[in-house]
């Protein structure tokens, strides 16, 4: 519990993913099992277990603390369960501090009225941190900056393995992942593939180039919309659907109408939409349903989930990734004809006859769902990663707006001493007359020449500072390019823009001509 | 035998601090007056233009260091432990373990003994002389971390924590922010004594009192200045005001690693806040426990708490049975350290 303890509380701090990678590695190398499996596990999918961490903390804090120190200490601290551990009486000897695993081998069998009193006797043998680092991991999500991907990729590298091998394994293995690691060490070969349906590595595509676009022959290549959804593996196997995201997560929680009632063999790629009388709607809808792990029926209703499939890896058993795109593509079709899982269809096919004819194609791509164009080579197999050569995404051409620069926060390990992360507005017409809305945030775009510039001008235009934060005279205007723009109820503009960043600093234009809320509205699909 | 004046009637806190009636002196006052006792030299105690200062001889140097031609008038040195009669009251100073030259003040009036802590811990500090507790009437105590929560860790444990993360990240500079008086000094010594003899490289401001600390024989070792490095000094110790951290000035170093040595780095938020990847939590004051057994061992019937978190303090020394207010005295930082 120590070593996890520790890693936890520097993971906290920690900001950058490097930094992060480092710490994971040295734990995963040094620590043996089972307690480096479940601290794996806790850092990924989580660790089934119902203990009722909650009213535990409250009652534990009400038995043991004099209410009004108690009550003094959690409001200066403004969380219970650290006011808990920092509070906690701490035995001048500590003894042996539980094992993680011993911890967790034991949540399987406490019984109701034993939880409090058996968690009292783990905290009375833990340090602060560790005191911490066990609430934490008790109530769940430890929350601590980390995903499943980059976790799964700490393990991956600190063994030299690619991460793909290991989101290919993950779904069929189980805490503490004991022949997962012993395989990663050598001492065992491959850990057996399961029943049930299990992750393939996605193939992933690079931006057109010019000197690709230069090279490029039409006929060569297949061309399809690239749609603007979450690209999904949607994967049945032995009566089990799963719907996976292009990390590997099993997403299907949050998507009921995906997985249940489903049932088919094959593992299919596609996007993940949502999809109204055959109509793809804009990406905030499905952002709505996106990072619940539960879902109400009237959601489901209201943003209805559908898969669009590009590509299919596997059909009834049969392993196609050797295959060619464009016969993978037919046995697709002809499978779905027959037995394709609803709510799904197969994305339509384009057939430029020439370049020109390729190049009308994405400038007309401004319907809301589509992002660009899909260029695959009809001979390439499917092949896990970014392999050079074979697909392309032709992404359309970026929108852009000026608005005028009003807060900036400081970066995060290089950029510490910066002023980089900018949040920017647009003229609306308020209460007051015509002021600024804050319209949204961007961080990249911009050159370390160019950031110097900006971070001496948010130092030397300061009119207030809010911690990390500095408001600005609105006097600079950034032309912010973003994909895409749509209404939005969780904004104050009413607006959220895709993937801002700064294409260009407009030193010469004056505040006043900067872009109006209205006119970002027009735009908005 | 003539009954035991209330306190209040000879030890008052005013606008300009805590007055003593029969002595005629203020104790660390917050405004210029014509005879104060200094217990330490942190600004916020030790402030100019005093027409007469009494301190230790390092208190002394310090505030000459510090505040050079204004601080004050006439400065007497007092040996820890020697006695002097002001007025009616005799005073005494007695070491309170926070920085070197620290003070608690012991005044004997009419039979009875207040003692006044200034600032104080009781962990081990290799820069100054141990807290020493005087039994008394009355104890007029600090508490900056006067919660429960506040519980220092063992400084080997931090100084692990530090050596640890220059083992994980030796590509990435270790920027420590420390206060210029004490904390500096104090780290600088916790390396040297858990075997670390590299060079710790020292911002321009902290070098005159670094020098002092030396001269007064505590070994600082090699102590170079960030300004004289020829390299980004990637995986070495740079010691700064933690102002600098985040600054500009920083941009000199090899990434970076922000680092914070405080009693305050206890509060996960507060350390975030702050932007700080290692918090290191090392104090010059006392934590909680160290607060209520102090006032136990003085064996005090009264308490007075003088700054930080006064009501929990109150509450738990009343809780003990005894007499305890609030002073709400004027001018201490909300976070000194």
């Amino acid at each position: 519990m120590k070593a996890f303890a520790e890693l936890l509380d520097r993971l906290l701090y920690t900001p950058s993913r490097n930094g992060k990678l480092t710490l994971m590695c040295n734990y995963f190398r040094t620590t043996p099992d089972p307690d480096r499996g479940y601290a794996l596990a806790a850092l990924t999918d989580g660790l089934p277990h119902a203990f009722p961490i909650r009213r535990i903390i409250i009652e534990l804090a009400e038995n043991r603390f004099d209410p009004e120190l108690y009550g003094l200490s959690r409001d200066y601290v403004g969380d219970t369960a650290e006011t808990l551990s920092l509070m906690w009486p701490q035995p001048a000897d500590l003894g042996h501090p539980p094992r993680l695993a011993e911890i967790v081998e034991r949540l399987k069998y406490i019984g109701r009225h034993q939880q409090s009193a058996e968690l009292a006797a783990w905290l009375d043998r833990l340090d602060a941190t560790g005191r911490w680092a066990l609430l934490k991991f008790l109530s769940g999500a430890p929350r601590v900056g980390v995903s499943a991907r980059l976790a799964r990729l700490a393990v991956a590298r600190t063994f030299g393995r690619d991460v793909s091998e290991i989101e290919e394994l993950w779904h069929g293995l189980t805490p503490p992942f004991l022949p997962l690691f012993s395989w990663l060490e050598g001492r065992t070969g491959l850990p057996e593939k399961s029943a049930t349906p299990v992750f393939r590595p996605l193939m992933l595509a690079h931006p057109l180039e010019d000197a690709e676009w230069d090279a490029l022959e039409v006929s060569d290549f297949a061309v399809e919309w690239k749609w603007d959804g979450i690209r999904v593996q949607y994967s049945g196997r032995g009566g089990v659907t799963r719907l996976f995201s292009r990390t590997g997560d099993d997403v299907g929680g949050a998507f009921p109408d995906m997985i249940e009632g489903a049932a088919f063999d094959a593992v299919l790629d596609g996007e993940l939409l949502v999809v109204r009388d055959g109509e793809v709607a804009p990406f905030g809808d499905l952002q709505q349903r996106l990072n619940r792990k539960g879902v109400a029926r009237a959601m489901m209703e209201k943003y209805p989930a559908h898969v669009r499939l590009y590509d299919a890896l596997e059909l009834e058993a049969e392993d196609l990734r050797s295959l060619p795109f464009v016969e993978r593509r037919e046995r697709l079709e002809r499978w779905h004809r027959e037995k394709g899982p609803r709510r799904t269809d197969v994305s339509e096919q384009l057939s430029p006859a020439s370049k020109d004819d390729l190049r009308a194609l994405w400038q007309g791509a401004r319907h809301g769902g589509i992002e660009g164009l899909m260029l695959k080579r009809r001979a390439s197999p499917y092949l896990a990663g970014r392999p050079k050569g074979h697909w392309y995404k032709w992404k359309r051409a970026a929108l852009t707006a000026d608005c005028v620069l009003m807060y900036a926060q400081r970066g995060a390990g290089k950029r510490s001493s910066f002023y980089s992360d900018y949040t920017f507005g647009v003229w609306a017409d308020g209460e007051s007359g015509l002021g600024l809305v804050p319209c949204g945030k961007a961080y990249s775009g911009f050159t370390d020449e160019e950031l110097k510039e900006l971070d001496r001008f948010v130092r030397q235009n300061t009119t207030e500072r809010f911690g990390p934060v500095r408001a600005v005279e609105p006097r600079l205007v950034l032309e912010v390019a973003f994909d895409a723009i749509q209404k939005s109820g969780r904004h104050k503009a009413g607006l959220a823009m895709r993937f801002p960043r700064i294409s260009r600093i407009r030193w010469d234009k004056p505040a006043a001509e900067a872009d109006t809320l209205e006119h970002l509205l027009k735009i908005a699909e | 035998m003539p009954a035991m004046p209330a306190f209040e009637t000879w030890l008052r806190p005013d606008n300009k601090g805590l007055y003593c009636v029969p002595g005629d002196f203020y104790i660390d006052p917050h405004a210029a007056v014509p005879r104060a006792i200094i217990t330490h030299g942190h600004s916020d105690h030790a402030r100019p233009g005093n027409e007469a200062v009494l301190a230790t001889e390092e208190t002394i140097d310090i505030m000459r260091l510090r505040l050079g031609e204004f601080a004050g008038g006439q400065l007497q040195a007092m040996a820890y432990g020697e006695s002097l009669s002001l007025g009616d009251v005799t005073v005494r100073l007695v070491p309170a373990g926070h920085i070197l030259g620290s003070a608690q003040l012991v005044i004997d009036y009419r039979g009875v003994r207040a003692v006044i802590s200034g600032d104080y811990k009781r962990h081990a500090d290799p820069t100054c002389l141990p807290f020493e507790p005087v039994t008394c009437d009355l104890f007029i105590t600090e508490a900056t971390f006067g919660l429960p929560v506040f519980r220092h860790e063992p400084d080997r444990a931090e100084i692990g924590k530090l050596l640890a993360s220059l083992a994980d990240f030796p590509e990435r500079t270790h920027q420590i922010g420390v206060y210029s008086l004490g904390k500096c000094q104090r780290l600088i010594a916790l390396l040297r004594q858990a075997g670390y003899d590299r060079p710790i490289w020292l911002h321009g401001a902290l070098r005159s009192l670094t020098d002092y600390y030396a001269s007064r024989g505590i070994a600082m070792g090699e102590v170079p200045d960030v300004m004289a490095a020829t390299n980004t000094l990637a995986g070495e110790i740079v010691l700064s005001p933690p102002s600098a951290i985040g600054d500009r000035w920083s941009r000199r170093l090899a990434e970076p690693l922000a680092s914070f040595a405080s009693g305050w780095m206890r509060i996960r938020g507060r350390a975030r806040q702050r932007g700080v990847e290692l918090p290191l939590v090392i104090s010059d004051h006392a934590d909680w426990p160290e607060l209520l057994d102090t006032i136990r061992e003085t064996g005090a019937e009264e308490i007075w708490v003088t700054h930080g978190r006064e009501e929990a303090l109150v509450h738990a020394a009343e809780a003990m049975g005894l007499k305890a207010r609030a002073l709400a005295l004027v001018g201490r930082e909300d976070e000194p350290e």
